[in-house]
This record gives C-alpha cells, sequence and structure tokens, in this order.
C-alpha cells in the first residue's frame, strides 16, 4: 500500500474523529468544562489556519520576519480585547446579534441593504481564503505523491473534492443544527479548540525535530544560516519601508481578529461569558507565541537543507522529516496542517451560510411577493436548507477558485487579501461602536470606498496574475493614469503591496466614514440603535424599552409568528420568562413596545436582525415615526422625569411634612393624656369633698337625735366641704381661663410692696390663729412693676398659704422678702418646714403635682394653686421658681420686671 | 364589742366614718396614714378595717396584702375609695379586700357591710 492510501486513510480517520468529538460534545454540552474559558481561548485559535501552518514558514523562508505582524497584531492588542470584544460581545447578546454583517446592519437601523453589502464582501473576501486552505490540503497532499500531477483531474478525480465533501457535510450537521443561531453549538466549539490543540501539537513536535533534531538548538540554526546571503534581510525588520509595513500590517490583523467572520463566530456568537475574555487575554497571546516560536528555526533550517530554492519553501514543514525519510513525523505535520484547514473551513462556511441566509436569502425571499407567498409559511425550514445548500455552494466556489484562480498565489497573500478585505468593516463596525454620529449613509459610503479600493489595489493584481486581465493596467494604471496604478496607488510605492493597500483603503474608508456622516442626519431607528451600541453597559439591563416605538401588534401574532422559527415550547417559554420579568398580564392581547422589541430580538437569533425587522413588520401595523413625535415623546420623556423629580420633592416634604405631624400627634396625645389626666385628677379632688358632704348629710338626716354640737361641726364641715369645691371648680376655671389664652388680665402700673401690705392684710388673721410669726422685709426703693395687682395678690396669697401648709408645726415662721436683683423686681416668701426635694422643684407648678405624687403629705388644698401661680407670674413675663432655705425650709419666688421709665 | 380600725387620711371623712361606726356599735380606731394602719392592725387586731387606698407612703393596697398575709387574713377589709376604674377593683381583690366601696358613699351601705363582715 502507498504512502497515499495511508494519507488519505489518516485524513478519513481524522475527520470521523472530528466526527465523534463533535457528536459526543453535543450530547454532553452540559458538562461544565466544554464551556470553560480554555475552551473558549482555544477556540479563538482558529485565527491560525493552513496558512500559520504551512504559509509562515514560507513567508519567513522569502521574507523573514514578516510573518510575525499577522501575530504581533492580536498579541499587542489583546489587552484591548476587554474594551472591545466585551463591548461588541454585550452588543450582540443583548440584541441577538449572530455575525459581522448583523451587526453593521443592525448598528445602522437594521439596514437590509448594508446586511448584504456586508455578506457580499465577506463572500467575496472569504472564498478565496477557504480556497487557500483547499490548496494548503492539496499541495501537501501532493508532497507524499510527487508523481502525480497535480492538475489531474476535477471533482470525484481530485482528492481536494472529496475532502471538500465530507468538510461539508461535518458543518452541515454541526454548524447548521439549529435554527436559533444564537444557540451555542458546542459540537463544533469543542472540534475546533481540539483542532487547535492537535495542530500546536503538531507544529511544536516538528519544531523540537527540526531545532533539536536536526540542528544543534536554535543557535546553531542560526549560527550556520548566519552564512546565507540574505540572513540579514530575513532576520531584521525591513529597512525603509519596513518599519510603515509593520505599523499597518499589524494594524490590519488586529482588525482581522475581531472582525473575520469566523473570528466573529468563535468569538462573539459562540461566547458564553465575557469573564471568558480575561482567560483568553492571556491565553490567546500565549497560544500565538507557541505556535509562531519554531517558525524562524524551521524557515532558516529549510533554506540551509534545501538551497538555491530546490523545494517550495510553503511546504519545507513537510519535505523536511519527509526527506530525513520521517515518514511518521510527516504525517503528524500534514495532520496539523489537515487540523489548521479543516477548523478554518469548518468555522468559515458555517458562519457564511448564517450571514448568506440571514442577510441575502430572507430579505430577498420576504421581499419578492411571489416567492413570499409561497415560503412563508414553512420559511423555518426554507432557512434551514438554505444554510445547508449555501454551506455547499460556498466549499464548491472556493473549490472551483483554488482551481481556476488561487493556483499562482503563495498561501500568505491570498490570507492577508482576504484580511485587508474584512478591515474595511472596521470604520464602521468599531468606530460605530463609539461613535454615536455614525450614520447609515456614512456606513455605506465608508463600505463602499473600502471596498473599491480594496479591489483595485489588492484583488484585480491577483486577477491579473491569473492571466484572466491584460497586465497592462499593472503598468500603466486606469485608464492609463499613471497614479491609478493598483499596486502603487497614487503614486506610493510600497514594498508590501499588501501594507499599501490596506493603508488607502482603510485610510479613505474611515474619511469616507467621518465625513459623510458628519454631512448628513440619522433616522430615528438609527439614533436609536446608535443609542444602544454606544452605551451599551447603561443600557444593556433597561435596553427594552430604550426604543422609541409606535404601532399595533397582538400577542398571538407574534406568538404565532416566534413559534415558527423557535418551536412552540420554546416561544411559550420565553415569552412566559418576558411577562414575569416585566410584569406583563397573560391575558394581555395587544403588544406594547417592550414586546415587540423582545421579540424581535428573539427573531434576530434565527434569522439576523434585518429579516428579523421584516418579519416582525409582517405582524406589527407599525407607524411611521415622524421626528415631530419622536421630539413629543422625548418631550414627554423630559416631562415625566421632571414631574418625577418634583414627585419625589413633594413626596419629600410630605415626609417632612409627616415627621411634623407625627410629633405634633404625639405632642396632642400628650395632651390629651395630660387632659385625661386632668379631668380624672380633677374629678377625683372633687369626690373627696363630695364624699364628706353626703356621708355628713346621711349622718345628719338619720340622726334626729343628734347633740347641738356635733350636728353644728357637722353642718359647718358639710359648709366647708361645698366651699372647698366651689374653690376647686374656681381655680379649674381659672386655669381653663388662662390656658386658653381668654383670661384677660388688665395691667397697670404697681409697687409691689403694696400689693404684699394688701395681702399680708387678708391673711393675718389666718397666720395669728395657727399661732405663725410672719415677718415681711421689703426693699425700701423698690422700682415700680407693670402688673395686676389682684392677680399678684392671689399668688401671695397662694405662697403664703402653702407656707402655711408646709411650716413647722410649733414654730412656724413666714417671712416676706421684696428686693432688686438683675433689674428685675423680686418677692419671695420663705418658711421653715421641710423644704422640698430638689428634684421636684420644677414639677411642683405642674396641675396637682402633689395629688399625683402619693409619697408627699396630702396638704389641703385643690393642688391647682402654683400652677395658677406660674400662669399668673408667665402673663406679666416674670418667673416663678422655688428653692430650699439657707437653713431650712423652703423658698418660693417669683420676679418681675421693673418698670422702663 | 367588735373592733373596726378607719384608716383615711381626710379628717373630715374620718370624722364622718368614726361617728358611724360608734353608732353601730364597734370600738373604733383611726389610722391616718397607711403607716400608722400596720401598727395599730398588729395592735388592736381589728375585726375589720375600712381602708383608703391614696395615702402617703404606704398605700392601701400595702397595708391590705399586710393584714391578710402577716397579720390575720380573717381580718376583714373593705376598700373605702375615690379610685373607681375597673383595674382599682381588680387589685384590690387581688390584694384580698373582702368589699371595695367607692367614694362617694352610701352609709347605709356601708354600715350594712361592715355589719356582715364583722358576724
Amino acid at each position: 500500500m502507498g504512502i497515499e492510501w495511508i494519507v488519505i486513510i489518516l485524513s478519513s480517520a481524522y475527520l470521523g474523529l472530528l466526527f465523534i468529538i463533535a457528536g459526543w460534545a453535543e450530547k454532553n454540552a452540559d458538562k461544565r468544562w466544554l464551556s470553560s474559558p480554555y475552551i473558549y481561548a482555544l477556540s479563538l485559535a482558529v485565527y491560525c489556519t493552513a496558512w500559520t501552518f504551512y504559509g509562515s514558514v514560507g513567508r519567513a523562508a522569502n521574507q523573514g520576519l514578516d510573518f510575525l505582524t499577522t501575530y504581533m497584531g492580536p498579541i499587542l492588542m489583546a489587552p484591548l480585547f476587554w474594551l472591545v470584544l466585551r463591548k461588541i460581545i454585550r452588543i450582540c447578546k443583548a440584541q441577538r446579534i449572530t455575525s459581522i454583517a448583523d451587526f453593521i446592519s443592525a448598528r445602522y437601523g437594521k439596514s437590509l441593504f448594508l446586511g448584504a453589502f456586508t455578506t457580499v464582501i465577506c463572500i467575496l473576501a472569504i472564498i478565496p481564503y477557504i480556497s487557500i486552505q483547499l490548496k494548503a490540503i492539496s499541495s501537501s497532499f501532493r508532497i507524499f505523491n510527487a508523481d502525480v500531477n497535480e492538475s489531474r483531474g476535477l471533482f470525484f478525480n481530485d482528492s481536494a473534492f472529496y475532502l471538500m465533501a465530507i468538510l461539508a457535510v461535518f458543518t452541515i450537521f454541526f454548524g447548521s443544527r439549529k435554527i436559533d443561531t444564537s444557540q451555542k453549538n458546542t459540537g463544533l466549539i469543542t472540534v475546533v479548540a481540539f483542532e487547535s490543540l492537535f495542530k500546536l501539537f503538531a507544529f511544536l513536535v516538528l519544531g523540537l525535530y527540526v531545532t533539536y533534531g536536526l540542528f544543534n538548538g536554535f543557535s546553531d540554526i542560526f549560527l550556520q544560516s548566519n552564512e546565507l546571503p540574505y540572513f540579514e534581510r530575513l532576520t531584521t525588520i525591513d529597512h525603509v519601508d519596513g518599519y510603515g509595513d509593520w505599523f499597518w500590517l499589524n494594524l490590519l490583523s488586529f482588525f482581522a481578529i475581531i472582525l473575520l467572520p469566523r473570528q466573529f463566530h468563535v468569538a462573539i456568537k459562540e461566547n458564553n461569558s465575557e469573564n471568558h475574555l480575561k482567560k483568553a487575554i492571556w491565553l490567546f497571546p500565549l497560544y500565538l507565541f507557541l505556535i509562531n516560536i519554531f517558525v524562524l528555526p524551521i524557515a532558516l533550517g529549510g533554506n540551509l537543507l534545501f538551497p538555491e530554492n530546490a523545494v517550495d519553501a510553503d511546504t519545507y514543514v513537510l519535505a523536511m522529516p519527509l526527506a530525513q525519510g520521517n515518514t511518521f513525523l510527516a504525517l503528524l505535520v500534514f495532520l496539523g496542517g489537515f487540523s489548521a484547514a479543516t477548523s478554518m473551513i469548518i468555522v468559515s462556511t458555517s458562519a457564511l451560510s448564517i450571514m448568506i441566509s440571514n442577510n441575502l436569502m430572507i430579505p430577498g425571499i420576504l421581499r419578492n411577493e411571489f416567492l413570499s407567498k409561497r415560503l412563508n409559511p414553512r420559511l423555518n425550514k426554507v432557512v434551514l436548507r438554505g444554510r445547508q445548500i449555501m454551506i455547499v455552494v460556498m466549499l464548491m466556489l472556493a473549490y472551483l477558485y483554488f482551481k481556476y484562480i488561487g493556483q499562482p498565489f503563495p498561501l500568505v497573500s491570498i490570507g492577508l487579501i482576504s484580511f485587508v478585505g474584512v478591515a474595511q468593516f472596521a470604520p464602521s463596525a468599531i468606530g460605530g461602536m463609539f461613535w454615536k454620529g455614525g450614520n447609515y449613509k456614512g456606513a455605506i459610503a465608508s463600505l463602499t470606498v473600502g471596498f473599491l479600493i480594496w479591489g483595485f489595489t489588492l484583488v484585480l493584481p491577483t486577477i491579473v496574475n491569473a492571466d484572466l486581465l491584460s497586465p497592462e493596467i499593472l503598468d500603466k494604471g486606469l485608464f492609463g493614469v499613471k497614479w491609478l496604478r493598483p499596486q502603487a496607488f497614487l503614486g506610493v510605492d510600497f514594498s508590501n503591496n499588501v501594507a499599501q493597500g490596506f493603508m488607502w483603503s482603510i485610510l479613505f474608508n474611515g474619511l469616507a466614514y467621518v465625513g459623510v456622516s458628519s454631512l448628513t442626519t440619522q433616522s430615528i431607528k438609527e439614533t436609536n440603535q446608535a443609542e444602544v451600541f454606544v452605551d451599551i453597559f447603561k443600557y444593556s439591563t433597561v435596553y427594552e424599552s430604550a426604543i422609541v416605538w409606535k404601532g399595533q401588534a397582538f400577542i398571538t401574532d407574534i406568538k404565532s409568528l416566534l413559534s415558527m422559527f423557535l418551536g412552540k415550547r420554546r416561544t411559550d417559554l420565553a415569552f412566559e420568562r418576558f411577562s414575569d420579568r416585566n410584569a406583563i398580564e397573560q391575558s394581555t392581547i395587544e403588544a406594547d413596545f417592550r414586546v415587540v422589541n423582545f421579540a424581535e430580538k428573539l427573531l434576530s437569533g434565527a434569522v439576523g436582525s434585518a429579516s428579523a425587522r421584516i418579519l416582525m413588520s409582517s405582524v406589527v401595523k407599525e407607524e411611521e415615526i415622524k421626528l415631530e413625535e419622536v421630539f413629543n415623546i422625548l418631550q414627554e420623556t423630559q416631562r415625566y422625569i421632571t414631574d418625577n423629580k418634583e414627585l419625589k420633592k413633594k413626596s419629600e416634604e410630605l415626609e417632612t411634612a409627616g415627621v411634623k405631624l407625627r410629633e405634633a400627634n404625639e405632642e396632642l396625645t400628650k395632651l390629651d393624656k395630660l387632659k385625661d389626666e386632668f379631668i380624672s385628677t380633677v374629678t377625683h379632688e372633687m369626690r373627696t369633698p363630695i364624699t364628706s358632704i353626703r356621708a355628713l348629710s346621711e349622718i345628719i338626716n338619720d340622726n334626729e337625735d343628734l347633740e347641738t354640737a356635733e350636728r353644728a361641726k357637722f353642718l359647718d364641715t358639710v359648709v366647708e366641704e361645698t366651699k372647698r369645691m366651689e374653690r376647686l371648680i374656681n381655680q379649674v376655671l381659672d386655669l381653663e381661663k388662662m390656658e386658653s389664652g381668654k383670661l384677660e388680665i388688665p395691667f397697670s402700673t404697681i409697687h409691689l410692696n403694696d400689693v404684699v401690705t394688701e395681702s399680708v392684710r387678708k391673711v393675718k388673721q389666718l397666720i395669728t390663729e395657727k399661732g405663725i410669726m410672719l415677718n415681711t422685709n421689703l426693699h425700701g426703693k423698690l422700682p415700680l412693676v407693670k402688673g395686676n395687682r389682684d392677680r399678684l395678690v392671689q399668688v401671695i396669697l397662694n405662697l403664703v398659704s402653702n407656707a402655711i401648709k408646709f411650716c413647722d408645726s410649733s414654730n412656724g415662721e413666714i417671712t416676706i422678702t421684696t428686693s432688686v436683683r438683675n433689674g428685675s423686681v423680686e418677692l419671695s416668701v420663705s418658711d421653715n418646714g421641710p423644704g422640698v426635694p430638689n428634684d421636684s422643684q420644677k414639677l411642683i407648678f405642674e396641675a396637682f403635682y402633689q395629688a399625683r405624687n402619693q409619697t408627699l403629705k396630702k396638704p389641703e388644698g385643690t393642688g391647682l394653686g402654683l400652677t395658677i401661680c406660674k400662669k399668673i407670674i408667665d402673663k406679666h413675663q416674670g418667673s416663678i421658681w422655688i428653692e430650699n432655705g439657707k437653713e431650712s425650709g423652703a423658698v418660693v419666688a417669683f420676679s418681675l420686671p421693673k418698670l422702663k421709665l | 364589742m367588735k373592733k373596726v380600725l378607719i384608716v383615711d387620711d381626710e379628717p373630715n371623712i374620718l370624722m364622718s366614718l368614726e361617728f358611724l361606726m360608734k353608732k353601730n356599735g364597734y370600738k373604733v380606731f383611726i389610722a391616718r396614714d397607711g403607716a400608722e394602719a400596720l401598727g395599730t392592725v398588729q395592735d388592736e387586731l381589728p375585726d375589720v378595717v375600712i381602708l383608703d387606698i391614696m395615702m402617703p407612703e404606704v398605700d392601701g393596697y400595702e397595708v391590705c396584702e399586710f393584714i391578710k398575709k402577716k397579720v390575720n387574713a380573717n381580718i376583714k377589709v373593705v376598700f373605702l375609695t375615690a379610685k373607681g376604674k375597673e383595674s382599682d377593683f381588680d387589685k384590690g381583690y387581688q390584694v384580698g379586700a373582702d368589699f371595695y366601696m367607692t367614694k362617694p358613699f352610701s352609709t347605709k351601705k356601708l354600715v350594712d357591710k361592715v355589719n356582715e363582715l364583722a358576724n
């Protein structure tokens, strides 16, 4: 059996293994490690294709360090992943965007045209790229079978064709299983991660074999290569132009790592968690570093082993072990390159098929009345079938391209031309994510200009090289205009055509984007989307309500539309969750803007945002939103916000008022309690004289035989107790009048000494009866005061009668003193009784203090005396207090402001 | 001769009660506050105590409790008080009172009650 057959069997076995891995992973999709950041980082390495595997060495052998730019861009920019990639992921999750075409279309108001345009550019850029994978496999195949003429057959006579067929089946199986593309394809991703590991392993083994097996380590290779005439050129960055080229090529690969359909597919569509980026930020660069570390040694080693270009440098990696007779290693390397090619083809075709179905096919069907009527009822099947057909078509096109156009080009240059093609999305995709001003017209201008310059400077020469066009245009320029030469555009001729083409295309592209966007205005829908894209981190949670929408739709219509693509169960479940989250009644019939947006988002996952827009409009009677209305809505929102602020202020005020009210209420309750207490004390105080009166009256009534003296004593007591009642009633009324402010006290200019004299006269008899000594100590030059004579007499009498009650029972002595202190006229009544405890000195002025404090000996009186005194003194703007005497007894004093003359 | 102790800090009420009890053939003792009552109860061991509640230092409840627990549970206690709330009644009976009567009171009813309790 020839080696050719071994290769065929091995590759078939390898593909079989992929099927097994994918099938297993799909079945075990819930295993945690299958959705781990490591798998994610490895899947990003789909970036390293057969071009990396074979072409890097080829490029390094011919041109030196240039090859590194493709990997340094992503490595240098990896820290930006967090800024750029995370934002894209967030946007795509929020809007269920699954491809770069969808992304651009969605950003500019879900434009059908932009989605289609982007898709077309992708097809044009990627098909040659896929074809070079086929070419790589095919030519690696040939290495093992040198005597077979490469162009011996087409289709069924060509091994590359069979390979293509198997890959088509694989991609259909694992890349287009589910209609809802926002669901994850665990099988596909697991296979891609496996292939990344495998190709790295194969390349490292080869690297070690060459560096340490064929040579004696890195230094040996470099020392030997030193002899080669072009060594310096290969190991240093190219002189004058070199740095410029490097800058542009680095930037190019940075854009490519994000914008390539397959990168978008693995990095964004299949991303499970934004946090995976944190690992990918260092794991992915590490991967790129490892897979590049042996490129230069292998290239130089190849140059040493095969001098004078005896072997195509693109095939060094296979030729070297084969030349040494190490077939086993050569087969491993072959499988490594095979894995690099297959993973690229699988991911690229499945990404492209989704883009084509969502941005070309479905809109095409929906806009064509005839097709739309016939296919609409089973659109879901059409979409799925369409995608599968597209996978086959893409591979077919790639195959044909490889057979008829792509042959003369080295692997790397076709890859880089593809890079430049997709890099044209950078201004509208990345720019549109950070600049709200970017608009639809700007994006169209940007893509058109970029596309044209790309085609002219880079694609055109490849067509010429394929002998499909006369080389005249390369030499003489378009229309014979010298500065319109594709490879010396505007008269600038870089050593590196790719760098030059990229520079011009991206510069004019960016200028067109910014220029046209600045000069034109956005539509309302676009403004919404621009807002959502740029401020995604602000909106991702409230996104559903952030859209201005006006129209009418019924939930049942929307549901039946969704069911077609998502299935009834998933639709019902999604609606249930959404209703729960947004507190929408299950019974609601008419859909509001939130439901419509939500449904459109779900649908976007299946058919892309532009198609979803059209489909939704079939069930939603949408009204054109006029600018005026948007302003109205904005004003309403503004007013709502203002009202809200006002409301907040009002509610704060209300709260303050509430607190005050509560305080007032507490005060009232306290007062109420005081009032209750007052009433109960007053009634209680009344019970005592009434008790005596009743008891004595009954006694008198029941005992006719009472002695006259006893009867008189009882009757006197009844009268006395009646008077006590009267006093109490009067005082209560008095106090009530004073408290309510009804009592008017007419003031006149009086001399306090006179008031004392009058009071003493009134109380003299009682004092004498009780055997108490009363002294008066009156100030000689007492100033006049303003006051009410009668009320002040009442106060003094009250104080004196209190003093009588409390003073020493045998040697009672009371002193009334008038004096001047601090500009006030002061009067004090002191006794020689027990005094008043310090803690009671203030409370004593409260009504019924004594009655409520049973520890005090119950005095005669109503319990309101001092309270009334305090009220009277308060009316005089004076103050009243009680203190203990220097030796013994209590001193009750009041002061009045002296009359100002 | 049965003994009655009257405890009240209102002289006029004391006066009328003293007359009433004497008139009905009781030997009457008087205490003008709770503390005094405690002593008199132990000294004289009266058959009935007519007891006011609101008094300084030692109130009527305390006096009642003291009588029933420390002196002799057979000594009858009649509360005669201005405190007329239900909770006051309850408390009175809780500390062991035999009767609770509010001021102002019917002399006849009081005398009847004291007679009933004394025998």
